[in-house]
């Protein structure tokens, strides 16, 4: 079936890019014309708009000098991916995005008290509690140590939101991110310290105004926990942490501590108020799950989607799936509601706890349709519907950890909204 | 034990029998030739000498500095639910209930249920409202030792760490006071803090996913 998806591929992408070249240079000579054939292509309304700004000034670049080299680069004018923020929070923009690495100024922000502006020359990590030695370093000396680089998504628990047609995926689940995150492995600091055997919990805390505090395992310590300053190539962004923040892979986001400024040691957790009246979810029979770290396998259609419009003919589905508790194994598109599903493309490199690229090739006969993915890590874990994970929780509608299947409708018109009752069959 | 070479991972007896007497007998000999076999191969693809690995930091590194006792100190200012961490003082409902009109009842309203931020005190009794969905304190929180740890650090939203250990008791007493946790005369102190029972704490399980295919 692989196969066949390569096959498909191979035959088809070609004309598609040809007739869009061939379309645009008739274009040049044709605003009115072109503009039309352009709707027919599969391609999202969105590039429509920017190609028209750039026809529209008619400048001829080869006839005039361009801007000299300068000390920062800048994205193009006509490029305008955006965050959406809320109080608490800011979205990813996914729909908007390409490859693996969520370029840093993207990156989701989820804050408990604002983002603090710490100057780095006075800002230290503190690791204390049952330890043989408490020690404190400083920034620089963090770096100093053996450093790590690991790409790894960082995902907020609280990443699922339903409910209405006109959903985006930034505004469904825009709280995760991809890095390549560069740090020191937090066991390296456990044996300068002398972490003691009797120690099973450490306490990880901010330097923000919240103090944010989350009891972590010390075992995931031992295990991939990292101590990071950078974030793609640079110093960690204030919004990300910085100077320092915990990394912890495949964890809610809320456990990976930013602005971290010291870490005790403890026999049993600290049961602070993220990890006690939130960041705990419902499932059923009048139970809450607390120290529900790892983030389940997840995936999500980036194209088509809300608000794209599409035409019939050959359209590769893309999007991005990823999974905490390990590689993703393989992700499954259906085109047909769910009725059946086919195993989809994935981008090389499939990293360990990574959002993963996954693209399908479809050709689209203009009739109403629903499309789908979901997400298989190698833990043989199958992403869920909406109804099986309501069904596993006690009828639970949403909440932390919720990561069913997002379906999109088609519609004859081209446009393609989110299905909130798919998941429900 | 990782491969100090980065050829994946070398089972730890193999590398460790090198330096134990007496295993170098029968499967002895296997192990040899296997890290015989590693060293050979990493010859091919990098040093001799291990220059990458943390294995190559001393045990010691002679970065940062020991912790003195006032530095933890200042620093160090959370609350177990064993009371660990709590300071000297008390606090009483009644001054609470005022200085709660003051700092609190602007995002958290006027006794605690009309928000607009954070619900904190549930209705007793009520079956109907909508209150009873929402996390408050007397319907959802299994330790009021986080009250105290959460309101010191965090609360008022505006001006964090603005409270004195006093006021902090206070606050907490007449948050559980208004979730009917304890009665108007208590005087909170960090012996009694940690006797107050949650009736939510029961609620809570850790983590019942097993990993694999299972939804859960």
């Amino acid at each position: 079936m692989k196969q066949d998806n390569e096959g498909i591929q191979h035959n088809t992408t070609a004309p598609v890019h040809t007739g869009t070249v061939m379309k645009r240079r008739t274009w040049l000579g044709g605003a009115a014309t072109a503009a039309v054939v352009l709707v027919q292509t599969a391609f999202g309304k969105r590039l429509q708009a920017a190609v028209t700004e750039a026809e529209k000034t008619l400048e001829d670049t080869t006839k005039r000098l361009g801007t000299p080299p300068g000390v920062l680069g800048t994205r193009s004018p006509f490029e305008t991916p955006h965050k959406k923020p809320s109080d608490t929070s800011s979205r990813t923009p996914l729909q908007d995005l390409y490859g693996m690495i969520t370029p840093s100024d993207l990156h989701f922000e989820r804050n408990h008290g604002g983002v603090p502006r710490i100057d780095p020359q006075h800002h230290e990590l503190m690791i204390h509690g049952m330890v043989e030695k408490p020690m404190i370093f400083t920034v620089a000396e963090l770096k100093r140590f053996p450093s790590v680089s690991r790409i790894c998504f960082v995902e907020c628990s609280g990443n699922f939101r339903g409910g209405s047609e006109a959903l985006t995926p930034q505004e469904i689940c825009g709280l995760t991110s991809q890095s390549e995150w560069t740090g020191v492995m937090l066991s390296t600091l456990f044996r300068e310290v002398g972490v003691k055997p009797a120690a099973a919990w450490f306490l990880a805390e901010g330097a923000d105004a919240a103090v944010m505090t989350r009891s972590v395992l010390v075992s995931k310590g031992w295990e991939d926990a990292m101590i990071v300053y950078a974030q793609n190539g640079e110093a960690i962004r204030p919004e990300q942490g910085y100077p320092l923040r915990l990394l912890l892979p495949g964890w809610e986001g809320n456990t990976s501590v930013k602005w971290l400024r010291r870490i005790e040691l403890s026999d049993q957790p600290f049961m602070t108020r993220e990890e006690t009246s939130k960041y705990t979810e419902s499932i059923g029979g009048g139970k809450v799950r607390q120290f529900s770290f790892v983030m389940d396998a997840r995936s999500i259609i980036t194209f088509p989607a809300y608000p794209a419009h599409v035409g019939k003919g050959w359209i590769e589905i893309r999007g991005l799936a990823w999974s905490g508790r390990g590689k993703i194994q393989a992700v499954e598109v259906s085109t047909d509601a769910g009725k059946t599903w086919a195993p989809a493309r994935l981008q090389e490199p499939v990293l360990d706890k990574a959002h993963t690229q996954f693209r399908y090739i479809w050709q689209w006969n203009g009739e109403e349709t629903e499309i789908m993915s979901r997400a298989i890590d190698e833990t043989g874990y199958i992403q869920p519907t909406f109804r099986q994970l309501s069904d596993a929780r006690g009828g639970s509608k949403g909440g932390y950890h919720f990561n069913p299947v997002t379906a999109w409708r088609i519609k004859r018109t081209g446009e393609v909204l989110l299905q909130p009752e798919a998941g429900r069959r | 034990m990782r491969s100090l070479f980065g050829l994946g991972t070398v089972p730890a007896s193999l590398i460790a029998g090198r330096n134990r007497p007496g295993t170098f007998q029968a499967g002895g000999l296997r192990a040899l030739y296997v890290v015989v076999l590693v060293f050979a191969l990493a010859s091919c693809f990098g040093n001799k000498e291990d220059t990458t690995g943390e294995e190559a930091w001393p045990a010691t590194s002679g970065l940062g500095r020991v912790a003195t006792a006032a530095e933890i100190a200042r620093l160090d200012i959370d609350v177990r639910p064993d009371g660990q961490g709590l300071p000297n003082g008390s606090g009483t409902v009644p001054k609470g209930r005022r200085l709660y009109q003051q700092k609190c009842a602007r995002c958290h309203g006027r006794t605690g249920v009309e928000g607009p931020y954070n619900v904190l005190v549930s209705i007793q009794g009520d079956t109907t409202r909508k209150n009873k969905q929402e996390k408050t304190i007397g319907d959802y929180w299994p330790y009021a030792s986080t009250l105290y740890d959460y309101i010191h650090r965090a609360m008022p939203y505006d001006s964090s760490g603005s409270l004195t250990p006093g006021q902090v008791y206070s606050l907490t007493a007449f948050l559980l006071h208004a979730n009917g946790m304890i009665d108007s005369t208590t005087v909170l102190t960090k012996q009694n803090l940690p006797q107050v029972v949650m009736p939510a704490q029961e609620m809570f399980v850790p983590d019942d996913r097993k990993g694999g295919p299972e939804v859960r």
